[in-house]
């Protein structure tokens, strides 16, 4: 597949902070491409550039191989789904949609015929006169998409649309974009900071953090070889360890050499090593291959989710099986459940679970300064 | 009866006090005046007597809408411009525009007289021999100036609330820069115009000062007519009828205006 879109060694910064460093992407034709990252790590001013309402500071960018870097939104063969929709509250349905179409003089029998076509699209049959103001969220939803997919973009950026969506409206949302992604056959850019979403609607997944892409691969690329720390810890649940690489596929972490499936790293090279709190078997002390105790249990519906104790360092383990507070239980790792990753910027970081967030450990720490934290933010 | 409705109604009294002693009071007096005569008879001759003053009507209309009409074109753009600014800026901005709003309107209009007249600054910092002073551009003029403001705040407050991600929209679907403005930003602010236009209109038609220093006493406005006839006891029933009259054709232009606004409200109103 050819690409469509081409980042070449964009960076922005606004009031001398940067949000973007030196960022190079190619993104596929046809494809569903998500920018995934927490606020503030520069995955919307991605977006943002792509549509032309920032401008980069340095580097270019293209589209279908012409440069576009200095064209303006209205120019560009792409159309955008904004966060809070953006519909035009002095127009109703039917003129919302439309609007794309009056402005390129499409006669008013096609206009007519388009929008009722992508009403039905987007399951909003009958809705053409009804006023936008007054239409839920997941209605409106419909209707920035409609309004973007009329004008048959080669490429259709999403910033964040269904953030303002309950859980249950998201999830049918995101089979039905995937859906509409799949007919049509417009390449989506989809931007969001909930990675079950990115998971499980991407082809590819863009990881970003600190105004560089992490990681970019598929959706199972990204969850079982994570690149580093940040991505292993933002990407589901991960035990993130010091260790070192005896040689390859022999690897030592928490006080016990473990066998592995990774190679390729120096000898006695640290590394990071991630376990899924899944892939921990909990067993007899006896039979473990590290024994601990257990500090916390959570029930979480499908599994019981456990905190245990090693050297100070906090597990989560997420099992089947009840198993009480204080117990001493051991645990059991096979060797493809072990992933090694190299020593990274965000190494130490993540991965122990005396809290679950960074942002629990800021709130009682008095000497971070919360505006500093907040300027950061791309997302107002 | 609910609790509540006592301390609301009570709430509401200084406010009923003030209104019906200063509003609805002096305009019974108005009315009252307008139909009878010194004798206090009851009359229609003062109303009768209107047409006379058909010229000044005509005279006084014209030059306030030809100045709420130029403030529109000035003040429109201005507040577009101070809106889009940085947002860390506009206070400034928009205290620049209103700076004149906070000195009186007498020495403003006086401080343009010294200005604008024969022997006045322009004159002599050009070397011209212009005769602005008294004519009805003057007046014009004047109007514009001392009413920029009223039309540059509301129109800058509607459109400093307008969600800039709808203005983007508009140029990702394809609209230039002078399309966003025609099919979303003039929509969006009409009702920040109407507000304006009411604003520089009624003071526009209602001055007096504003004719009388820069008109040069060469021609009257409505608000000057009605002012001479109150100066002169004998006449107080003419000017309440000259009154009358103006306050109608105020309320109904508003009402034209807000039925503009409410149009607006069918389709789709503004948060």
């Amino acid at each position: 597949m050819n690409k469509i879109i081409e980042l070449r060694g964009v960076s922005k910064s606004f009031d001398g902070e940067t949000v973007l460093d030196n960022i190079t992407l190619e993104i596929k034709d046809k494809e569903f491409v998500t920018l995934l990252g927490p606020s503030g790590c520069g995955k919307t001013t991605t977006l943002r550039l792509i549509g032309g309402f920032e401008t980069a500071d340095e580097g270019q960018i293209f589209f279908d191989g012409q440069e576009i870097s200095d064209l303006p939104p209205y120019k560009r063969n792409v159309n955008t789904v904004f966060q809070k929709y953006a519909l035009f509250p002095h127009l109703n349905v039917f003129e919302n949609i439309a609007f794309g179409l009056r402005l390129a003089k499409v006669p008013n029998d096609e206009v007519t015929e388009r929008v009722k076509e992508m009403l039905a699209l987007v399951s909003l049959k009958g809705f053409e006169k009804k006023n936008v103001n007054l239409l839920s969220g997941g209605q409106q939803q419909r209707v920035a998409i409609a309004r973007a997919l009329i004008n048959k973009p080669r490429v259709l950026l999403l910033d964040e649309p269904l953030g303002a969506l309950d859980l249950k409206l998201r999830k049918d949302m995101q089979a039905e974009l995937k859906k509409i992604q799949q007919a049509t056959g417009i390449t989506f850019i989809y931007v969001t900071h909930d990675q079950e979403e990115a998971l499980s609607m991407s082809d590819t997944v863009v990881v970003m953090q600190n105004g560089k892409i992490q990681q970019i691969g598929t959706p199972t690329d990204i969850y079982n070889e994570p690149q580093n720390a940040f991505v292993a810890d933002f990407i589901g649940e991960s035990n993130i360890l010091d260790g070192v690489m005896l040689s390859d596929r022999r690897v030592h972490f928490a006080g016990h050499v473990f066998e592995c499936v990774d190679g390729g790293f120096s000898k006695n090279e640290p590394v990071d090593v991630v376990v899924r709190p899944e892939d921990v078997d909990v067993v007899l002390p006896e039979n473990g291959m590290l024994r601990c105790t257990v500090t916390s249990v959570t029930f979480k519906g499908v599994h019981w989710e456990i905190i245990v104790d090693i050297d100070g360092f906090k597990w989560m383990i997420q099992t089947t099986d009840y198993v009480a507070p204080q117990a001493e239980i051991g645990l059991y790792i096979e060797p493809d459940a072990i992933h090694i990753m190299k020593k990274s910027e965000f190494s130490g970081q993540f991965g122990d679970y005396s809290t679950f967030s960074a942002e629990m450990d800021e709130l009682s720490n008095p000497d971070i300064d919360e505006t500093e934290e907040a300027a950061g933010s791309d997302e107002s | 009866m609910k609790a509540k409705s006592f301390f609301s109604r009570a709430a509401a009294a200084p406010h009923i006090v003030w209104s019906v002693m200063f509003i609805v009071a002096p305009l019974l007096f108005v009315l009252y005046y307008a139909l009878t005569d010194p004798n206090g008879a009851f009359t229609l001759s003062n109303i009768a007597a209107l047409p006379e003053y058909g010229g000044t009507f005509f005279l006084s209309i014209s030059l306030s809408l030809i100045a709420t009409i130029i403030c529109i074109l000035i003040g429109y753009p201005m507040a577009y411009f101070i809106s889009r600014a940085k947002p860390s800026r506009q206070p400034l901005l928009l205290m620049a525009a209103l700076v004149p709003m906070w000195i009186n309107l007498l020495i403003r209009t006086f401080s343009m007289m010294a200005i604008l007249d024969d022997g006045g600054l322009i004159n002599t910092l050009l070397g011209t021999n212009l005769h602005i002073v008294g004519t009805k551009g003057a007046v014009i003029f004047g109007m514009v100036y001392d009413f920029l403001p009223y039309m540059i705040l509301p129109i800058y407050t509607v459109m400093s609330k307008m969600d800039k991600r709808v203005l983007e929209a508009a140029s990702d679907l394809g609209c230039n820069h002078f399309e966003v403005l025609l099919r979303v930003v003039l929509p969006l602010t009409r009702s920040g115009i109407v507000s304006g236009v009411t604003m520089v209109f009624v003071p526009s038609i209602s001055t007096f000062y504003i004719s009388q220093k820069l008109g040069g006493g060469t021609f009257e406005l409505l608000g000057d007519t009605i002012e001479r006839q109150f100066a002169n006891p004998d006449t107080y029933n003419v000017g309440a009828a000259i009154s009358l009259v103006m306050m109608v054709l105020i309320l109904l232009s508003m009402a034209i205006m807000n039925k503009f606004a409410d149009e607006d409200a069918e389709g789709g109103m503004l948060p």
